[in-house]
């Protein structure tokens, strides 16, 4: 009788569900053939969602908030877990994508064909119950061990084709960063342990200490959860690491991971009473940064998924502009500009993780079709691939924030936000909104590149010209994102719905503007009217040329053998704008140039080089290595060794106690 | 309700007499008769009784492009205000839908020119979306500088805004937008001095040589939405330059379409005395025209 009354009650019901999450992957571990284990996974990554999402919705719409607290014998207070609004918000994606890809992995990543099958389909639902833990944990220490165990599964998850070079070396780099975020962190609770005198994350509000020490805080928070959301200067890890791991895998990493990185700054921000102006200032900085940086970067991209990884910079860029004009609305007593701003960047966490993992799962199921991640080897597989290449238009046209989708929907929140502020006495903030359409501006640049690339033209390889339709285990969570896409642009007022509470908990005083500025019926009538009008203006000339349509080769201007490789690549696409911004990034050609008499083969290759990476930090990262050369001696990789420097390490603290 | 007919029935039917008018201007510079006024209706009309040619390299999403450009084009027209009339839907933040449509379109347009597998295509779609988002900022200051004067964040109530008394006011930044405006105009339709609607050279076109490969309706529909696209833009413009209320409705809509018909005479000028540039230095008249509006918005806050 217990048993049931507790699965009543929704709270449980989600604890239930991020245990079974753990969990999908363990009994994949103990069958040793088939592909046995991956469908269990998927089937418990399925009912861990049916199991939490209703209950998500249900909390959260009812506004219902829980606690729990574990009797744990550590001495770090006491171990609770809490489910309040902007815990539940944050819950909502990792229990879409979770399940998305877990799917999206049988026919992806499937058992028969790759032996790192187990420890990834492991990894995969450790990684989304370590997320899920993060977001509930209530104590200092549970959430950093929460927040460990999330970024080492995420290690093992990224390099699991460890056997490329290039992988390997994205794996280190990814746990370098993670690391100093994580110190950063471990920093971070260390204050709040010494300002509080308890691991027990502060009341929300309460903080109030003097100025510098919330500024400390701040900082830290930034640190820690900024590099992991990956703003700019701090994503350098975030590319390499998206584009090297699975593509299910990167789905999750940069659909929800990130978000749990502004989850934790939203969190840390809710602790303090008084939040200084200059926080907005820094984070609306920050965050056009990142946006207009992560897109100019990314439209200069060859690799797919580095092109994917480099708009999330941007996306998440966009989100931090909006938690920058909340702090911003908040500190000058502007409740509109707060509403709008917070409001456009919860909602465009949610967008944000409905488009990228669906891009990324296109993007995987073109990498099965082309056998590349070059998009400069792609091309035609709109006609091999009908389903993966419509929906990745619906992601694309979504992801550039375009009506009738999700994308333009918290767009225009945060553009209303910027041309409310034109109205004030000082109008710097309103100097945003060119920016913002600067930045829309390039993410056409890059995903008509993407799109047109990979999916239109004739193929450029005999790879890409024989690729076949995912099968529909591949087709089903990408048709659903798509769809939620559409959803959410045609009905803002359905994501508001999820947003609001977590805008009340987070910002009470916004309660005064509730309603959106937009009447949202209006987003309905101009989507759906576009939609209706193009099917209507495509049926009516389809029948008009019926019969009188005649085909032939493209116009080739008077060159008669035309072959797939005059086609225009996505390099040269993308050369014209990044020509422009050649400050950020540039193409760097190696070239091996016919010598001699009797030369040797000769080549050359192109690949695009980060500024800021190759000339700034790791020409510094390489004196930093020589400089400490002498530590490695600490580090020879004799275990007995290591755990004495343990107990030495524990001994030296007792004394210093006592 | 006799407003709105009005209001579709100018968008509908003007936008190709302004491509006649501005050829005509352009005849009379060089000396010729030049084609009628109405050639365009003319050309329009013979490309819907033609069958078409399709490529063999194409997918739906060619002819997908025009339909999807011109769907936007056309709820675009509902937002704009003609003259002194107000828009058939106004709602706040219009003006960035506005925006948005158009470039919802110069997606479709672009990815329709790649799916043709031309060099020459994919070469004109990389110029297109390169320059709009240089143009796009533009025309957002100049937005704001309307929203910080008018106070509202509607297309209609804000270039309702402009009378002749803020004109007075504020002539300077309004000059200043204007002619921020007038380059926006002429980039985002590939007039000159940004592009040469009557190339002949595949090599140097932008706009003409992404729709190379449509023909029949289909390239109907882009000329007619290039149009439309033209009207609109330059529906913003007027609205800001002739601040002028008769007090009576019916004449109103007299002075706007001269209006519009003045500025297809100035585009016509422009185009007669000007050569293109090379389109190495297109950008930096974008970023000049971006400078120059964002220095109108310096103008009104002071």
């Amino acid at each position: 009788m217990l048993f049931f009354d507790m699965m009543r009650d929704p709270a449980f019901l989600v604890l239930c569900a991020i245990v079974l999450a753990g969990c999908s992957g363990l009994p994949g571990l103990f069958l040793r053939h088939g592909t046995l284990g991956q469908r269990l996974a998927s089937v418990a990554a399925l009912t861990s969602s049916i199991l939490a999402l209703p209950s998500i919705l249900y909390l959260l719409i009812g506004g219902g908030e829980a606690s729990f607290t574990l009797n744990w014998n550590l001495p770090f207070g006491p171990c609770e877990v809490a489910l309040d609004p902007l815990s539940l918000f944050f819950l909502i994606p990792i229990f879409l994508i979770f399940p998305a890809g877990s799917l999206y992995a049988l026919g992806y990543w499937p058992a028969t064909s790759h032996n790192s099958e187990k420890s990834v389909t492991f990894f995969y639902g450790l990684l989304a119950c370590a997320m899920a833990m993060v977001v509930v944990a209530r104590n200092g220490f549970l959430f950093m061990m929460s927040w460990e165990v999330m970024a080492l599964s995420g290690y093992f998850l990224l390099v699991a084709e460890h056997g490329e070079k290039e992988v390997r070396s994205a794996g280190i780099v990814y746990l370098v960063a993670s690391h100093l975020g994580g110190a950063a962190l471990t920093a971070l609770f260390a204050s709040l342990f010494w300002i509080t005198g308890s691991f027990s994350f502060p009341a929300p509000q309460s903080l109030a200490v003097a100025g510098g020490v919330t500024s400390v805080l701040f900082l830290l928070a930034l640190a820690g959860f900024g590099s992991k959301a990956g703003m700019m200067p701090l994503h350098l890890w975030l590319p390499s690491a998206h584009a090297n791991a699975p593509s299910h895998v990167s789905a999750l990493l940069s659909g929800v991971m990130l978000k749990v990185g502004i989850y934790g700054l939203l969190r840390v921000m809710s602790f303090v009473s008084e939040r200084p102006l200059w926080w907005g200032a820094l984070l609306t900085a920050v965050g056009l940064t990142s946006a207009l940086a992560g897109i100019c970067v990314a439209s200069a991209q060859k690799d797919i998924k580095r092109l994917l990884a480099y708009s999330s910079i941007e996306n998440l860029g966009i989100i931090t502009t909006g938690i920058g004009l909340f702090l911003l609305g908040e500190g000058s007593g502007n409740p509109r500009l707060a509403f709008l701003g917070l409001a456009a960047a919860l909602f465009h966490v949610l967008n944000h993780a409905i488009f990228k993992p669906l891009l990324f799962f296109c993007a995987g199921s073109v990498m099965h079709a082309a056998g590349t991640r070059d998009l400069d080897r792609m091309g035609g597989l709109a006609r091999r691939l009908p389903f993966t290449a419509f929906f990745a238009l619906c992601g694309s046209i979504a992801i550039c924030g375009l009506p009738p989708f999700n994308g333009f929907a918290s767009e225009m929140l945060l553009y209303l936000g910027f041309f409310g502020e034109a109205r004030s006495a000082a109008p710097f903030i309103a100097l945003g909104a060119p920016v913002l359409a600067m930045v829309g501006g390039v993410a056409v640049i890059a995903f008509v590149k993407l799109y047109g690339i990979a999916f239109l033209g004739e193929p450029r390889t005999e790879a890409a010209a024989h690729g076949h339709e995912a099968p529909v285990t591949m087709l089903a969570p990408i048709g659903l994102l798509a769809a939620l896409s559409l959803l959410g642009g045609l009905f803002p007022p359905v994501f508001m719905a999820l947003v609001q509470p977590a805008l009340r908990a987070l910002a009470p005083d916004t309660g005064l503007v509730s309603a959106l500025p937009v009447p949202p019926v209006w987003f309905a009538v101009a989507g759906g009217s576009v939609l209706i009008l193009a099917a209507v203006l495509y049926l009516f000339l389809q029948g008009r040329v019926k019969g009188c349509s005649t085909s032939g080769p493209t116009w080739g201007c008077g060159y008669l053998r035309p072959s797939p490789r005059i086609q225009y690549t996505g390099s040269s696409f993308g050369v014209f704008f990044s020509s422009l911004s050649g400050a950020l990034i540039r193409t760097r050609l190696h070239v091996d140039p016919v010598r001699g008499l009797a030369p040797a083969a000769a080549r050359l290759s192109y690949a695009p080089e980060e500024t800021l990476l190759h000339r700034v930090v790791l020409p510094f990262l390489n004196i930093a290595g020589v400089a400490c050369a002498f530590l490695r001696r600490l580090q020879h990789g004799e275990v007995q060794i290591y755990i004495l420097y343990i107990f030495v390490t524990l001994m030296l603290l007792l004394l210093w106690v006592h | 309700m006799i407003d709105t007919i009005f209001h579709m029935a100018l968008v509908l039917a003007m936008p190709p007499l302004l491509l006649g008018v501005i050829g005509k201007t352009k005849a009379a510079f060089a000396g010729r008769v030049g084609a009628p006024f109405l050639q365009p209706y003319y050309d329009m009309g013979r490309l819907m009784q033609k069958g078409i040619v399709l490529s063999d390299s194409t997918t739906w999403i060619f002819r997908a492009g025009p339909v999807v450009t011109l769907a936007a084009t056309l709820f675009a027209s509902l937002l704009v205000p003609l003259g002194r009339h107000a828009a058939p839907i106004s709602f706040e933040g219009d003006m960035i839908l506005f925006a948005y449509l158009f470039a919802l379109g110069r997606f479709f347009t672009t990815t329709a020119a790649l799916d043709t597998a031309s060099s020459f295509e994919g070469m004109g779609a990389a110029r297109e979306v390169t320059f709009s988002c240089l143009a796009e900022p533009t025309l957002f200051f100049a937005l704001i500088t309307l929203t910080r004067l008018s106070g509202t964040m509607s297309l209609t109530p804000m270039l309702q805004h402009v009378t002749l008394s803020v004109w007075l006011a504020t002539g300077a930044a309004l000059i200043l937008l204007l002619a921020g405006l007038f380059v926006v105009v002429l980039a985002e339709n590939c007039r000159i001095p940004f592009d040469d609607p009557n190339t002949h050279l595949e090599l140097t076109m932008i706009h003409e040589v992404m729709v190379l490969d449509h023909s029949g309706p289909y390239f109907c529909c882009i000329l007619y939405g290039a149009a439309l696209k033209l009207y609109l833009l330059g529906a913003l413009f007027v609205n800001i330059a002739l601040p002028f209320s008769s007090g009576n409705g019916y004449l109103d809509w007299g002075i706007f379409a001269c209006g519009m018909l003045g500025l297809a005479v100035a585009i016509g000028v422009v185009e007669s005395v000007m050569a293109r540039l090379r389109l190495i230095r297109v950008p930096q008249l974008l970023v000049a025209a971006l400078i120059l509006t964002a220095f109108s918005l310096v103008l009104v806050v002071r």
